[in-house]
């Protein structure tokens, strides 16, 4: 079937000039023979350096590039001074230099031209592109308001794009790092805490005495710093408990590895919670002072004994005594990490706030070794005139849901843009900046469904990613090594910035960020609202205002500054008010109750896998991020392809072979359009299988990452919405295994 | 002078930021490596022990690969380190087969090429590029002769083993376990 918006391969453009970058066999020149360490190796040349921070990932760990005398970029390196990486960037940090020289770049922008069923791009100018965008745009907002459009965003460039959707009208500015990832705990942390964990986590994982993982890979997600300050913990004698199906890295590290049959995670948490009340074990000075809802607790969890979860979980009951006792010798130093991506059942936040009470229980929030109290330097705005006042938004299709929800839900914007005669706001058109709907949301079939329901949709992206072949406008940004951005200040132990500015000139016809946000603010009539005639004029003016400036920041990188509040670790018996209804830390969610939700966990069971179907557990690789580094050149060679983790007594059943190609086939026939290889591993469950993230791209132009692997996204059909905050519960889905291409099988 | 690496498998996760440092570092050509990642699984499900590695040129006191090459190009500096001159090689492989660890591989411009302990860092009072940007901080580097390196204080306190001390070459990268 021809839709209005079929999904083009970007190679179909007719020109297709391909100009080669810089390649590494002429960087591999510059170690000539014999001259590796002899008198006047290239290498040993005084190097140029540039201050940035990564952008390969939401680490965001500030380095330095290096280029040689010739003004090629040569590597990267991580910059001493930042508490995100301490001087070491992580493999795709390091790697960022594929980001830069890959092939398959964007480089000019793309127009879809031609009847529907019938379509193609073809290469415009920039004033053409942007004319295009700014028309469209003004259409929408004439036809159906401002507030009709969308941002998607992921990345720091975001931020401008943002600026330029709110001057326009449009609260509707979503990432997929809510509602598909992070958004339970955060939730959650805030009906406890009355505080989010934010981004880098606050937990002190470097003075922790015990740390307890919850289904969090750190080590094979590369979250620098986390991973940093794990080792340090380990060289520090630390006890890790992990909980994991799968015998992940971190569990090869630590002194308890619980097996945990999938989705059974609360029953675990509510009888550790158990044991910590039964037993005695919580910090009664700090409950008594900061917490309300201990009886109720109590009442709640009386018969929830390792005994009953041991019957859910399969974790033994003596077990699980043990590892409580051990978080609570270490307490108040131990952490149960509230995780990164956690939208796995629909019950993450009651999940994530099993946690977060674990947490009060053992008085580690808001001390050494638990949580620490972050501090950021506070920017101030570039001057520009006040957002004009949306008049709908993306609730008004969901009324009366979502009450604790402060940010807007990517699949929310999904449901918004399918029409509906019962709800208010239709979305017409979206703005896609550097993020792979069609691998970051999981229901593929929904995402298309709401794309074709739009008017318009431009993707800004420095690679022709699956999304890119849906939109009408396709404009190409330059990579972070080619670009200013804003500056980088996030939550730490001690406040600090860092500078991104750009080694080289954008390569091919790419333009920042910024550049594209003022350009088409311009043609939006928004031009007072980039007031600023460089970028740098925008830095400068921000950094003077925090006593510092560019010229400074250009030869530092980073900076620390001195902390504003002295409490790093606030909750040693001092005086404090919660933000929550009860000033207090809430066991008992008074916050939940009101919206009628359970104030106290509960487990609840979840579908088991039906006769012959594996559970779909996936996770992340330390050489890769989502789906966008599967085509970058240094980081393929470390990893080109995902494989599914088959127990050998399953492989056995099947008959499968270690590095043999198969097809998975979900609970709703949703076949894998590419095949995955085989990886039989004693370090999986039987009753689930286990893939990487990110693979499995259908766009041809990614000349490295077309084809290899599997994609998980395509197989997660069945989405368990969080009734609370709508998150994508994306851990229900159950797959079988082809072992014959169904292609073929479907033509003969 | 003795240089040597030790590298705690308890901390390594397998990253592979190793491979891609020694890469951006030495101008190894995409598709070769100096350095790799060596997963082990042994066990059953649920007792189980992985051991994540990351190996490279082992520098033996005794190498089989400077011992067999034809032409003088493999050949021990001071501090332990072996090296192929990269002129002197005509890329006959022979070493290549006596490795017993695999560490090398033929350039494609021709010659042999391995792990130099990025002497040229060395040289200038820093680490190999892989220490340097290990983000577990699993490898340390330097002079067992000198009793106050990172390398001889990890050996003074952790067990530790080498990989096919059966050869007999006299390993000089140490895994701490």
């Amino acid at each position: 079937m021809k839709t209005r918006r079929d999904f083009i391969k970007i190679s179909a453009v007719g020109t297709g000039a391909v100009t080669l970058g810089l390649s590494t066999v002429k960087l591999a020149k510059a170690s000539e023979p014999g001259s590796i360490f002899g008198k006047k190796a290239k290498n040993q040349v005084a190097y140029e350096r540039f201050p940035t921070y990564c952008e390969v990932c939401f680490w965001k760990c500030a380095g330095w590039t290096y280029k040689d005398e010739d003004g090629k970029i040569l590597k990267i390196v991580g910059n001493e001074e930042d508490p995100h990486c301490n001087g070491r960037l992580c493999p795709r940090g390091t790697g960022g230099i594929g980001m830069y020289y890959d092939e398959d770049r964007l480089k000019k922008p793309l127009i879809r031209v031609g009847e529907p069923g019938n379509q193609s791009f073809r290469e415009a100018s920039w004033d053409e592109a942007l004319d295009l965008v700014a028309k469209n745009l003004n259409k929408i907002k004439k036809e159906h308001g401002p507030e009709c459009v969308a941002l998607f965003s992921h990345g720091t460039g975001g931020k401008m794009l943002s600026h330029l959707i709110k001057a326009f009208g449009s609260p509707n500015i979503t990432a997929p790092s809510f509602a598909q990832c992070r958004g339970p705990r955060e939730v959650a942390f805030a009906a406890t805490f009355g505080e989010e964990v934010l981004s880098p986590e606050r937990t002190d994982i470097r003075d922790t005495k015990c740390l307890v993982l919850i289904g969090s890979h750190i080590g094979e997600n590369m979250h620098n710093g986390q991973i940093q300050e794990m080792s340090e913990a380990i060289d520090n004698g630390a006890t890790i408990i992990t909980v994991d199906p799968r015998f992940s890295t971190a569990a090869s590290h630590s002194k308890f590895w619980l097996p945990i049959k999938p989705a059974t995670d609360i029953a675990l948490l509510m009888a550790w919670i158990h044991v910590i009340i039964n037993e005695e074990l919580y910090d009664k000075e700090y409950i008594d002072k900061y917490a309300y809802g201990l009886d109720q607790l109590k009442t709640h969890v009386k018969n929830m004994t390792p005994e009953w979860a041991f019957g859910i979980t399969t974790i033994e009951p003596d077990t699980i005594r043990e590892t409580a006792r051990e978080m609570a010798a270490a307490s108040p130093a131990v952490i149960v990490h509230p995780g990164r991506h956690v939208t796995w059942y629909g019950d993450d936040t009651q999940r994530s706030r099993a946690i977060a009470i674990l947490n009060a229980l053992l008085g580690s929030w808001g001390r050494r070794g638990g949580f620490f109290n972050p501090e950021a330097v506070h920017l101030p705005k570039y001057p520009s005139p006040a957002y004009p006042k949306p008049q709908k938004s993306w609730k008004d299709a969901f009324p009366g849901q979502y009450n604790l929800v402060h940010e807007v839900l990517t699949t929310g914007i999904c449901d918004a843009t399918i029409p509906n005669p019962d709800l208010g706001c239709h979305l017409k058109s979206w703005i896609v900046y550097g993020t792979n709907l069609l691998a970051s949301l999981p229901d593929q079939k929904k995402t298309l469904e709401a794309i074709e329901n739009l008017e318009f949709m431009v993707v800004i992206d420095t690679m022709p990613m699956d999304i890119t072949g849906y939109a009408d406008v396709i404009l190409p940004e330059c990579t972070y090594l080619e670009r200013y951005d804003g500056i980088r200040s996030s939550p730490h132990r001690e406040p600090n910035i860092a500078l991104r500015m750009p080694a080289a000139e954008p390569k091919y016809d790419s333009r920042p960020n910024y550049w594209i946000a003022k350009e088409l603010g311009k043609r939006l009539g928004l031009e007072e609202y980039f007031k600023w005639n460089t970028f740098e004029e925008k830095l400068d003016w921000q950094l003077k205002k925090v006593g510092s400036s560019l010229e400074e920041m250009k030869i530092l990188g980073v900076k620390k500054m001195p902390r504003e509040y002295n409490d790093l670790y606030s909750l040693n018996g001092e005086d404090y008010e919660f933000n929550t209804n009860t000033g207090k830390i809430e066991l008992y969610s008074t916050e939940l109750a009101n919206e009628g939700f359970d104030p106290l966990p509960k487990y609840t069971p979840h579908p088991e896998p039906p006769q012959g179907f594996y559970r779909l557990n996936y996770g992340r690789a330390p050489m890769h991020t989502f789906s966008r580094t599967a085509n970058n050149a240094n980081l393929t060679a470390l990893k080109k392809e995902n494989s599914v983790w088959v127990n050998p007594r399953v492989a056995k059943l099947w008959d499968l072979k270690n590095g043999q190609y198969v097809w998975l086939k979900n609970q709703d026939g949703v076949v894998s359009s590419f095949p995955i290889k085989v990886r039989v591993t004693e370090r999986i469950r039987w009753d689930s299988v286990y893939m990487v993230h990110g693979f499995g791209h259908k766009e041809k132009r990614l000349s490295r990452a077309y084809g290899k692997g599997a994609s998980d996204s395509e197989l997660v059909t069945h989405v368990m919405t969080d009734p609370i905050m709508g998150g994508t519960g994306m851990r229900g889905n159950f797959v079988t295994f082809i072992l014959n291409d169904p292609k073929k099988e479907v033509a003969s | 002078m003795r240089y040597a690496m030790a590298i705690d498998t308890k901390k390594c996760v397998g990253c592979g930021d190793c491979v891609v440092a020694c890469q951006t570092e030495n101008n190894v050509p995409i598709g070769y490596c100096r350095d790799w990642v060596v997963e082990n699984v042994a066990g059953t499900y649920p007792q189980l022990e992985v051991e994540i590695r990351s190996e490279r040129c082992n520098h033996c006191e005794n190498s089989p690969c400077v011992r067999c090459c034809p032409t003088g190009a493999s050949h021990i500096v001071e501090g332990g380190v072996v090296l192929v001159e990269h002129n002197k090689c005509i890329g006959c492989g022979a070493c290549i087969e006596s490795c017993p660890y695999d560490a090398r591989y033929s350039h494609p411009d021709g010659y042999v090429d391995k792990c130099t302990f990025c002497l040229h860092r060395v040289q200038k009072g820093q680490d190999p590029a892989c220490v340097s940007v290990c983000p577990t901080n699993c490898m340390y580097f330097g002079d067992l002769d000198n009793p106050n390196s990172d390398v001889s204080k990890m050996l003074a306190t952790r067990k530790y083993k080498v990989l096919a001390p059966e050869a007999g070459t006299n390993p000089q990268i140490y895994y701490l376990t």
